[in-house]
């Protein structure tokens, strides 16, 4: 018998791999709920943003060789993050652009989606069956907004789950100060951002902030932890898969 | 000009801490985007325009020194004089001397980031010439001792309070008892002392926002007509502006002043938009007897060709810093130059060199509102990260950096040690955490610690579980 569904190799990040396995079972369920065969290659490791984004381009192309090789026999690659999806689809192409991987990453990049944009714009997912009692705010991380252009899909997704009540808050759009290494590169720099940021979150009056990318949320609950707040932090495919009974990002105060 | 962008850290921390200035950059965030976005809904064919502005300067800096040599052709066909400078040493000494052959006194200057660069004022006054800023903002900051923080508004960290009283220090021979509470009155007192200055000055110089080759015009928009009266009234009008100011014809012009303003102050046109074509003419009402422009290289013609050509196309429009976190937080004096933001993360470096500026292009989180509201369509962060990618190969950065970002490099690169590692570190970490599932300190990341918590990781890897999950399926189907 022939397997028509597609089949995914999920690129789970190094984040989600080291910090927030949840995330990544959340991942997967919400893939195999519409139809597809998903697949984790274990040759992953990170998608070699650190590299990168610090001018170390050769350890960068080496991690993306690795990542292609380990991904490219899939029909689609898929990231809960738009950071890191962003990295694989539109910095992979420009890395290898002058060696004999360039055809190879190219083919590579068409493959790659972040997990939100594949559900809603790939497969057309238009609900998805969970419940969340309580109000949430969503933060837009900027790789995957100004990258990948998520912004409707996963406010589409959590308008489809039960009891959920979305709270805008002001500035979505505008960056954590998370920014990778950045945050510890310019501690002082980055507490000022977050700290607007979480400022706005508070006066969102949700209960919960999610987001599509782990590096930020982190950022953020540290922030608010640090705070004091008792807002829980979690991503947004946890809610999405039904899976918000666990501990938020870290912890939450019970 | 003096460089204080190696200490971008402490200036940072400064800037940080001072209240008054936090207070001002809120007028920032305040003022300039939401006024941007209103003008650009209001125009649909905006990002139309914004291609058709990023063409007309990719085609003149393909052909830079065609419509160079034809721009001057132009100018000294209606009489005036270009003077071509390579360094700012040059600029300030040709400026001198025309300076010196009309024994000028006083100079009024319309306001102008390239005399920031090549340090104009302080040389002037080294001279004995005395330089007079007829902007409101360069007005009140060269009261204060001070350089401009922000490209398009140089006294934005600034308020009133703090105007008002350099007005009642420097002012002096005005009664007491006026009344300067309000932005109006502020604005009154320097017309009317700025007045008796336009008649005395000798020389008026002027930046340009475009130089023209098909006619030899020289173009600012301003929004007080100071720059009007600077060109006009002396006899002599000095135009200092870099080569890349140069498109080819009146028609490129009015596209690109189409976005010029929307993405500055959201407007759809500055007040004034003033052309200049050479000296007076017979007839002429009005106008300078002599018309010389300053053409200033400075390093950019070594930009040309690299992956750092794009931001040559830069209108210096302001938008890139208006949207930046990082200088809402901090502000301009910080970067420790004359450009600040984005913009000046990656100019800065290209004329000062990465050696001395190296802060301000690692002092971004990439998050790319910059690049997404750059109405020349200038890739900001990926130039920053050419700069970052320089530093590396000239190990620049510190040991520390590099080393550990190598240490992490190799085990990225190598999956099988990489799981083995993360295996055996991540479960420890965890129980770490604690009920608390989180740190509040940790060894080596008190940069992240200092400011907030440190989730710890929920269990052992995904990767470790999958696996498990995986194992369990086969044995099940078996």
């Amino acid at each position: 018998m022939t397997n028509e569904k597609p089949r995914i190799g999920l690129f789970v990040t190094c984040l989600v791999d080291l910090f927030r396995p949840t995330v990544g079972f959340a991942s997967v369920k919400l893939l195999e709920d519409a139809g597809c065969d998903v697949d984790v290659p274990m040759a992953q490791t990170c998608c070699g943003q650190p590299a990168f984004n610090s001018g170390d381009r050769a350890d960068a192309a080496a991690i993306a060789e690795n990542t292609i090789k380990a991904f490219e026999d899939y029909d689609y690659v898929v990231a809960p993050s738009g950071s890191c999806a962003g990295m694989l689809k539109k910095h992979y192409p420009e890395l290898l652009k002058d060696t004999p991987m360039a055809e190879r990453a190219e083919a590579f990049s068409a493959k790659v989606h972040e997990l939100m944009s594949f559900l809603v714009d790939v497969l057309g997912v238009e609900t998805v069956d969970a419940s969340h009692a309580g109000s949430v705010t969503y933060h837009d991380s900027c790789s995957g907004l100004r990258e990948l252009k998520i912004r409707e899909q996963p406010r589409k997704l959590l308008d489809s789950v039960k009891g959920l009540k979305l709270k805008e808050m002001r500035d979505s759009d505008v960056c954590c100060g998370f920014g990778g290494t950045f945050c510890v590169k310019y501690p002082d720099i980055s507490n000022k951002i977050v700290s607007e940021k979480s400022a706005n979150i508070k006066a969102s009056g949700a209960e919960t902030l999610l987001a599509g990318d782990l590096g930020c949320l982190m950022n953020m609950a540290g922030k608010l932890q640090r705070e004091g707040s008792d807002i829980k932090v979690r991503h947004v495919a946890e809610v999405l898969a039904g899976m918000d009974d666990k501990p938020a990002i870290g912890g939450g105060r019970n | 000009m003096e460089i204080k962008s190696p200490e971008f850290k402490e200036n940072a921390r400064g800037a940080l801490a001072d209240a008054q200035l936090q207070k001002a950059l809120g007028n920032v965030r305040a003022g300039f985007i939401d006024k941007r976005l209103k003008a650009i809904d209001a125009l649909p064919e905006f990002d139309a325009l914004r291609d058709s502005a990023r063409e007309i300067k990719d085609h003149t800096l393909a052909h830079l020194d065609l419509y160079l040599e034809a721009y001057e052709k132009k100018v000294e066909e209606v009489g005036g004089k270009v003077h071509w400078a390579e360094t700012a040493e040059d600029a300030r000494q040709a400026i001198l001397n025309i300076c010196r052959s009309v024994n000028a006194r006083t100079v009024t200057k319309g306001k102008s980031m390239i005399t920031e660069e090549i340090g104009l004022n302080d040389f002037f006054e080294e001279q004995g010439i005395r330089p007079v800023e007829t902007d409101l903002g360069e007005y009140i900051i060269q009261l204060r001792g001070e350089r401009p923080s922000h490209i398009i508004a140089p006294a934005v960290h600034l308020n009133k309070e703090q105007v008002e009283s350099d007005f009642r220090r420097v002012h002096d021979h005005l009664p007491v008892a006026r009344d300067l509470s309000e932005p109006e009155s502020l604005l009154a007192e320097a017309r009317r002392v700025l007045r008796s200055e336009y008649f005395a000055a000798d020389v008026g110089i002027t930046g340009a926002n475009f130089l023209v080759a098909e006619t030899g015009t020289s173009i600012i928009v301003t929004n007080e007509g100071n720059g009007d009266l600077t060109q006009t009234l002396p006899k002599v009008h000095i135009v200092v502006a870099s080569i890349e100011k140069v498109v080819p014809t009146l028609d490129d012009v009015s596209q690109i002043l189409r976005v010029l303003a929307r993405s500055a102050t959201g407007q759809d046109m500055s007040v004034y938009t003033t052309l200049s074509t050479g000296p007076r003419r017979e007839g002429d009402p009005d106008g300078p007897e002599e018309y010389h422009v300053i053409l200033l290289d400075n390093g950019r013609s070594s930009m040309l060709g690299t992956e750092f050509q794009d931001m040559l196309r830069c209108i210096r429009c302001g938008a890139c810093m208006n949207h930046c976190p990082v200088y809402h937080s901090v502000g301009g004096h910080a970067y420790g130059w004359v450009y600040p933001g984005p913009m000046g993360a990656v100019l800065t470096p290209s004329l000062v060199g990465v050696d001395k500026s190296g802060h301000l292009p690692n002092a971004s989180t990439f998050c790319g509102r910059c690049e997404e509201v750059c109405p020349m369509r200038i890739p900001l962060p990926r130039m920053m990260r050419h700069w970052r990618e320089r530093e590396f190969s000239r190990r620049l950065n510190p040991a520390t950096q590099r080393y550990g970002l190598k240490g992490w490099a190799f085990f990225a690169r190598h999956p099988k040690l990489y799981r083995l590692g993360a295996s055996l570190a991540i479960p420890v970490l965890s129980l770490m955490g604690g009920t608390k599932r989180r740190f509040s300190w940790l060894p080596f990341a008190g940069g992240w610690t200092r400011h907030r918590e440190m989730p710890a990781p929920e269990s052992r890897t995904f990767m470790q579980q999958w696996r498990d999950r995986e194992a369990a399926k086969q044995g099940g189907v078996a």
